[in-house]
């Protein structure tokens, strides 16, 4: 096996084995941080793999975590696996939505309306009865697993809620690395790389755009219910432009246009955060300068320094 | 610290092992140490302080906190008997990183009380993380009306203020000086609807009547366009609930269109209350309601200034006041129960029973843990927002929903 | 709504468009001309109105406080691009945004750690402060007026350096081809190095004029950079003259946003972009 293979598998047991050594805060903020994954792999289909570049990503998490929170009845559990479904969709079919605006445009234009809207989602949640207000929603009960009446695992268990947490990042990430080798993917790279080309050989480029936009809303959907289920709580500042800049930062920490990339960006981010806020409170002022340097000295982020995951990841035939 | 030469070694060794030994049973108890109430007893209590210490509202995080300590201070620096250890995060605000913020004390820190905040959003997802882990909560600022209604809990008290009081404060002294109608306005948020509420509550049960809400998006403040439509409206009074920068530019943009001449303008402290350096003229004689003022010439609020004076060298606020009863509070709890954290159920009681000698005047607790207390009417004179009467006198806000 | 209502209404829609053509025209130029996104143009509108409060504590007048403030932010626009934007040119959007929302990071916590977290007020000068009355009830203040008037000469002063100046040339040249240009001999370094200086004095010199009647505090530059982007994808990227027409438009939907839909006042702006980017994606104007 290659070497960054066999790296993989061990990063791949530790975060398997950690719940076990770790003490409940420690879990909750692997999961936390595994959630945070989940956001940053959706936008990197969007921005690393069709060259999208979203500035209102947010918006979709926080339809998301909201999907939960409303639908979630106030005196007794919701059904994790309904409530789930649900969620994505909503997310999905709000970003297909918003889709069929934003990309008509290119470039800055794109950018920036995706930021508006993501604004406009921000303004339903925070100042409508709908949204239930600036305040946010906190849920009475964590939602349960049940499938015919049998409980399947306790939402209230830090230690379950990671596994999920962990099995859910890891059917992401194989669902997108499948859909990456597919045609469709194939297109999407297409379309980043050049795509007037792409529209000269015929291909729906519209339409393309539209399925990565929608794609990458609804799992950045199911990375909000996720945020919302494990502290039951959602309040209209997750669909605020900080934490979509934020998603953007953990991309390029980590690599644009590499899966294991947005991972590591996310750990990277957090960890980064934490390590900040310890040193000082105007921890910011070290995270932005972080970030001005990597973008001027360090464009292909932290994986760029393992460019083998890369060819792992889009799989050269050989690799299997 | 004496070199060998001076202590015969023999002497000395016998000391150092001495040491050694009590050290290792010390680190030993540490380690080991059984939850077990009579050992507890000489375990420090850990204080959790979760603030905002940057940002905006960082001079309020300040203050809390400061007078939070002084309080502890005066009490011998024990609560119960026990020492105090503080353990501090600064929530910056933010309610997305709510829940994290929390946890970091009460699972990683392990605290057994938290103290904050300012942020109502944050301060709900405090309260909903307090109630799951059932930590025991004391709120010196945020207002939400929830956490001491329908999110209510045995575990959780507030020492500060809700925004329905204030508002319902002011609504009566309006209707008790005959005015007839009035326009409200703030922002369209949590806390600005909730004074609003408070306000028409109780100016309609007076007899007003409020004939226009007005309302622009978190946190614009080009209030131009709705200060054209309060002169057109033309009311009795304007009342407006704003805070921090939106406050000064309202205030000043309400005096620069004249309005301040012919409609007069009041609100909940919140308009006045350390923006006045700022705001200059364009604030004096404002009429503003809050259980604090300036001038407030009772003996504990003396003491007490003087005593923030001394040992922070700046004068205190209404947010100081706060933390400073909220850490009376805690005392009271703590001494019913001689320290003893695990007698959570006597611990609570007695705080809820408390009658605390406030800065503010007399404090107590509403069945939903929310202070009971006098809210002044206070004019703006000069620099300070000078206490001229006594809107309302144990101001109780009903915990609607609370079912305690 | 009566008639007179209205009218006041109006002016009030356009005096707030005024000002924020002001601040989005330094955007629009550094977008247009240089190609660069820069979500730190919030900051400069914050880093101007700070100065205007310090340099008039410091002077004790405000016009000499603008005109120190205007020659310290050509400083710091000359500085900021030399440094770090120069890097920016060749790197794609998303490097640009990331860089400049680092810097929007950086600038508040130095902001913090250099002035504070409190918030302060700018005294209007005394021979602007007072108000025209309007109605029994209501006046006019006259600095806003003047703030006004001072924007409508800024346009001008902005379009006669633009169309009618031998810099301008260079500018517009400069922005449809870099090359071509610095082939013919021209320093396009030095011209790019004035551009963004001009924009970043321009968002300070807003932020400066609008100090006394806004308030200085913290995160006033977050509050206006949405607003601006709005602006300028309205007025279609590069169009100073698009910025205008668009910063009116939206100064007049925000103002009659508030008052005729209050609970969607919100979003307004946003609807009305996206109307507009419906009608004509690439925005209402193309280049200068």
């Amino acid at each position: 096996m290659k070497r960054s293979k066999i790296a993989l598998l061990i990063a791949l047991a530790l975060l398997a084995l950690f719940p076990l050594v770790g003490a409940t805060f420690y879990t909750e903020l692997v999961t936390k941080v595994m959630i945070l994954a989940i956001f940053a792999l959706s936008l990197d289909l969007l921005v690393g793999y069709t060259g999208l570049v979203s500035f209102g990503h947010a918006a979709y998490f926080g339809v998301g975590a909201y999907a939960l929170a409303l639908l979630a009845p106030k005196y007794e559990a919701a059904n994790l696996w309904l409530t789930l479904g649900a969620a994505i969709g909503i997310a999905g079919l709000a970003a297909l939505l918003v889709g069929m605006f934003v990309v008509r445009v290119k470039g800055i234009y794109f950018i920036m309306v995706t930021l508006a809207f993501a604004q406009m989602f921000y303004f339903v949640f925070h100042d409508t009865k709908f949204g239930r207000g600036s305040d946010g929603i906190s849920m009475n009960f964590k939602p349960e697993a049940t499938i015919g009446g049998v409980n399947l695992f306790d939402l209230g268990n830090p230690t379950h809620v990671y596994y999920l947490v962990l099995v859910a990042l890891l059917a992401v990430f194989l669902f997108l690395r499948a859909l990456l080798r597919s045609p469709f993917g194939r297109a999407l790279q297409g379309i980043r790389s050049n795509e007037h080309r792409m529209r000269s050989l015929g291909y729906p480029v519209y339409r393309y755009k539209l399925a990565s936009f929608a794609i990458a809303g609804a799992l950045a959907g199911f990375a909000g219910y996720l945020s919302a289920m494990q502290f039951g709580f959602a309040n209209p500042e997750l669909l605020s432009w900080h934490q979509s800049g934020n998603v953007l930062l953990m991309l390029i920490l980590g690599g644009i246009g590499s899966l294991y990339g947005a991972v590591i960006g996310a750990f990277a981010f957090v960890a980064l955060q934490e390590l900040y806020s310890y040193v000082t409170t105007h921890w910011q002022l070290l995270l932005g300068a972080t970030i001005i340097a990597l973008v001027i000295f360090l464009p292909g982020g932290l994986a760029s320094v393992m460019g083998r995951f890369k060819r792992t990841l889009v799989g050269e035939p050989e690799d299997e | 610290m004496t070199t060998s030469r001076q202590q015969p070694p023999s002497r000395r060794a016998r000391m150092n092992a001495l040491a050694a030994v009590a050290a290792a049973l010390v680190a030993m108890a540490g380690l080991t140490l059984p939850i077990d109430s009579a050992l507890a007893q000489q375990q420090k209590v850990k204080i959790g302080l979760m603030l905002p210490y940057t940002g905006t509202y960082a001079a309020l995080g300040n203050a809390i906190t400061n007078a939070f300590k002084l309080a502890i201070e005066e009490n011998g620096g024990k609560l119960g008997g026990r020492d105090v250890e503080y353990f501090v995060v600064d929530d910056e605000s933010d309610p997305a990183k709510a829940p994290d913020n929390a946890n970091k004390l009460i699972k990683r820190d392990q605290v057994d009380v938290l103290v904050g905040t300012v942020h109502s959003g944050v301060a709900l997802a405090m309260a909903k993380i307090a109630r799951d882990t059932n930590t025991l909560l004391i709120i010196p600022n945020a207002g939400a009306d929830e956490i001491t209604g329908p999110l209510c809990a045995a575990n959780i008290f507030r020492t500060s203020f809700s925004n329905s009081q204030l508002g319902i404060a002011m609504g009566k002294v309006m209707a008790e000086q005959k005015k007839k109608t009035a326009v409200t306005i703030t922002w369209k948020y949590a806390a600005g609807e909730e004074s609003i509420g408070g306000f028409k509550e109780s100016f309609e049960a007076g007899g007003g009547k409020v004939v226009k809400e007005l309302y622009l998006p978190f946190p614009q403040v080009e209030f131009q366009p709705l200060l054209t439509e309060i002169a057109g409206l033309k009311p009795d009074v304007v009342y407006a609930f704003f805070a921090g920068g939106g406050a000064v530019k309202f205030v000043k943009d309400y005096a620069a269109a004249g309005l301040n001449k012919t409609i007069p303008l009041v609100g909940p402290g919140f308009l006045t209350d350390g923006t006045l350096e700022a705001q200059g003229d364009s604030a004096q004689g404002l009429l503003t309601t809050l259980h604090y003022g300036d001038g407030l010439n009772n003996p504990k609020n003396n003491a007490f200034r003087a005593a923030y004076i001394k040992a922070y060298k700046t004068e205190p606020d209404v947010y100081a006041v706060g933390g400073y009863d909220a850490a009376q509070l805690l005392i009271v709890g703590m001494n019913a129960v001689k320290g003893d954290t695990s007698k959570r159920a006597e611990l609570v009681k007695a705080m809820a029973a408390a009658k605390i000698d406030s800065p503010r005047g007399s404090l107590a607790l509403n069945v939903g843990h929310n202070p009971i207390h006098d809210i002044y009417l206070r004019k703006v004179e000069g620099k300070e927002n000078k206490v001229v009467g006594v809107a309302v006198k144990n101001l109780t806000d009903p915990p609607k929903g609370c079912k305690l | 709504m009566d008639f007179y209502s209205f009218l006041i209404q109006l002016l009030n829609g356009l005096q707030y468009g005024l000002l924020l053509f002001l601040v989005a025209s330094g955007l629009t130029l550094i977008f247009g001309i240089m190609g660069i996104i820069n979500l730190a143009h919030g900051s400069f509108y914050m880093v101007g109105a700070y100065m205007a409060f310090s340099l008039s504590v410091l002077t004790g007048n405000l016009f000499v406080a603008i005109v120190l403030g205007i020659v310290l932010s050509v400083a710091l626009g000359v500085v900021l691009e030399w440094v770090l934007f120069s890097h920016l040119y060749k790197r794609d959007h998303l490097e640009q945004v990331l860089l400049t929302y680092g810097l929007i990071l950086v600038f508040e916590e130095l902001r913090s750690l250099i002035v504070g977290n409190d918030v302060h007020g700018v005294a209007v000068p005394a021979i602007f402060n007072w108000s025209i009355p309007l109605t029994e009830t209501l006046s006019y203040p006259v600095y806003r007026l003047f703030m006004s008037a001072v924007c409508v000469l800024l346009a001008v002063a902005l379009y006669l350096l633009i169309a009618k100046t031998r810099l301008g040339m260079m500018i517009r040249a400069g922005s449809s081809n870099r090359e071509m240009v610095q082939s013919l001999g021209l320093n396009i370094n030095l011209v790019y190095r004035l551009v963004f200086a001009l924009g970043v004095a321009l968002a300070a010199f807003a932020g400066m004029l609008a100090a006394p009647v806004s308030s200085v505090y913290p995160g006033m530059g977050t509050g206006v950079l949405i607003i601006c982007f709005v602006v300028v994808v309205i007025g279609g990227i590069g169009s100073v003259w698009g910025a205008l027409v668009a910063a009116l438009l939206i100064g007049l939907a925000d103002t009659f946003g508030k008052v005729l839909i209050p609970e969607a006042a919100g979003v307004t702006v946003y609807l009305v972009m996206a109307a507009v980017l419906l009608w004509r994606p690439e925005g209402l104007f193309r280049r200068v």
